[in-house]
């Protein structure tokens, strides 16, 4: 009974719900914020000098004439439907906009997040195996300080050093639409460069303490010495006993800041003009585009929860001893 | 939930001892550094700091040790102003923040029962909602200031101070001398005031670090997007001046890096106090049975 597939599913789906829960709570705290927000749809300019008559017949048309509980409901009810309203700066809808900026954005994210755990696999590893030698302490030292920069900061530094060598901002050059494919990439990768970099130094620090601390504390595990009077190489102890181990708590360092690597996001494609959802967002900001900023928050969440409950589900999997 | 934490509920901080004195030590001097700075920041720097001195985006000379910035106006005297501003909304957030969390966490953890689930329900929330884009989304809406920069961080920095006291005094709860002083017949805030709160004190301490820390980073994040208002000098609007004046392709690099190696060093100097703190718990010290090839037990000299 207890390993039946229906029990197992069980934790699942309570993780699922909750999910569903916490997201509905944010859509529902979006919709009152959002009203704090200073004029209407109705009176923000949209339609200059509008008679009272005309204003009354587009609050009518927006709803905004009905009750709070009325325009809540209409609010869930599109949002089910995919729709998340009219961007005010270029009248496309919200949702289009969106999706084109999540996937400029995971463009720049996967690439510097493997970019991170790469490094921090090296470094990590290194300084657990020399403990206490200087290079350790040299290695953590970078690794704090790369943590405790600001992502905006280390952007415009390295676009000082880089400057005149790669392209400042932007995700390609426009005049080089149609000038071949090879070309296309080139340009393309090199203006990945620097928002990778920056984005994979900025997370890369946190990774590489979390990683190393806990290769340390798993190095000094019964198992580890048992494997050793086996007389199994200490290269392979390292990778096939310690380092599996060791991961675990860097999959839930990861849950756990997955909403400081959405702010590093925003940093980082603000300082770049990378079109993903950070420059969204602060566009959105400096236009006081309300839908937009509004989805953009709306789509956050619902990336951060969900990948909250792929790490959960990671970690149980990774960890049978683990249940959801 | 900031790196800094999650590093700390990594590494487990339940119970803070110090660890690390020296690394301690040099954190707290930064710390105090700063602060000295910002209190002696309007007698130290000259009344005309925000004046043209130079020309735009002079570089460093004898008489401006940091350069011009985009206005002319001397880089040093700036950062000083600047701290100051820093360094009043990073601990005006984190009084609220660590009040607030202190508070929900203490009631949570000593109420129990309906109280705790909805207070910690309610936590759940916050803790899952990306922070940064709910502030920007919250600082938008109110508008530009230093003021609600204050607000904002600290009503929303206080989930992770609310989880930690929480489990904290959960555990204090059921010791023998609380239930003892509960039925010697003290109320509720006598225990709490008297028996529970010098308990998770130093707890309280070692996490308002963090607090501190990942503050100094959101006013420069808000900053940077436009969400401080212009007319504020702080390390934040310094570095984000630098930027929308272009800096970086100017070449003038002395106009954004000190604002950026001050943050970072506030940062760093908090990261070494909150990491200095042990869950005395979980003291005990790692020892390597394989290391660098070598085959004795080496003892770790942390």
């Amino acid at each position: 009974m207890r390993n039946s597939p229906l029990t197992a599913l069980l934790p699942l789906t309570r993780r699922l719900a909750a999910a569903v829960v916490v997201t509905l709570a944010v859509a529902v705290g979006n919709f009152f914020l959002f009203r704090l927000a200073p004029g209407n749809a109705a009176n923000l300019g949209l339609v200059p000098n509008a008679s009272p008559e005309l204003r009354a017949s587009l609050e009518h048309q927006f709803g905004l004439d009905q009750s709070t509980a009325t325009q809540l409901q209409a609010y869930l009810i599109q949002l089910a439907h995919g729709n998340l309203g009219v961007s005010f700066a270029n009248r496309r809808p919200v949702a289009d906009n969106l999706w084109t900026a999540l996937l400029n954005t995971l463009a720049m994210v996967v690439p510097g997040l493997i970019l991170a755990l790469v490094l921090a696999l090296i470094t990590g590893v290194y300084a657990a195996w020399r403990r206490g030698s200087v290079s350790d302490h040299a290695l953590r030292a970078v690794a704090l300080t790369m943590f405790a920069i600001p992502g905006q900061w280390l952007g415009m530094v390295l676009l000082y050093g880089a400057r005149g060598h790669l392209p400042a901002g932007g995700i390609s050059d426009p005049f080089l639409v149609g000038t071949g494919f090879q070309a296309e990439l080139a340009d393309r990768l090199q203006h990945m460069v620097l928002p990778c970099l920056t984005y994979a130094l900025i997370v890369y620090g946190a990774f590489m303490i979390v990683l190393r601390t806990s290769l340390v504390e798993t190095l000094s595990e019964g198992y580890i010495l048992a494997a050793k009077a086996r007389g199994l190489s200490n290269r392979v102890i390292l990778r096939r006993h310690a380092l599996r181990n060791a991961l675990l708590p860097l999959v839930t360092l990861i849950g756990l800041t997955i909403g400081t690597m959405v702010a590093g996001v925003i940093l980082v494609e603000s300082v770049f003009s990378w079109p993903g959802l950070g420059e969204a967002i602060y566009d959105a900001v400096n236009a006081r585009d309300y839908p937009m900023l509004q989805g953009a928050f709306l789509l956050l969440t619902v990336v951060v929860v969900l990948s909250n409950l792929v790490v959960d589900m990671t970690y149980s999997y990774l960890d049978p001893r683990v249940r959801l | 939930m900031t790196p800094l934490t999650a590093i700390a509920t990594v590494e487990g901080n339940r119970r803070p001892r110090i660890r690390d004195h020296k690394a301690a030590t040099l954190g707290l001097l930064i710390i105090v550094g700063f602060g000295t700075l910002a209190v002696l920041a309007p007698v130290i720097t000259p009344s005309s700091v925000h004046q043209q001195a130079g020309p735009v985006f002079g570089p460093p000379s004898s008489s401006h040790p940091l350069g011009l910035d985009d206005s002319g106006a001397d880089m040093l005297g700036l950062v000083l102003v600047g701290t100051r501003i820093s360094m009043l909304v990073g601990l005006t957030s984190t009084a609220i923040a660590v009040l607030l969390g202190g508070a929900i966490g203490v009631l949570a953890g000593y109420f129990g029962g309906r109280v705790d689930s909805v207070l910690m329900r309610l936590t759940d929330v916050f803790l899952v909602v990306p922070i940064l884009p709910l502030m920007i989304v919250v600082a938008a809406l109110w508008g530009p200031s230093v003021g609600h920069a204050i607000l904002i961080i600290g009503l929303l920095s206080w989930t992770p101070t609310a989880r930690i006291m929480r489990s904290q005094v959960l555990a204090t709860r059921e010791r023998a001398f609380v239930r003892r002083a509960k039925a010697l017949g003290a109320g509720h805030a006598g225990v709490i005031w008297h028996h529970v709160l010098p308990r998770v004190r130093g707890l309280l301490v070692a996490n308002s670090v963090i607090v501190l820390a990942s503050a100094i980073f959101f006013e420069a994040a808000l900053a940077f997007l436009g969400l401080e208002s212009v007319a504020t000098t702080s390390w934040g609007t310094l570095i984000a001046n630098a930027f929308n004046r272009a800096a970086s392709s100017a070449g003038a690099w002395w106009a954004f890096v000190p604002p950026g190696a001050c943050i970072a060093l506030m940062v760093l100097a908090c990261s070494l106090v909150a990491m200095s703190f042990e869950d005395a718990g979980n003291a005990r010290v790692p020892e390597s049975h394989i290391f660098a090839g070598r085959l004795e037990v080496v003892r770790d000299e942390q």
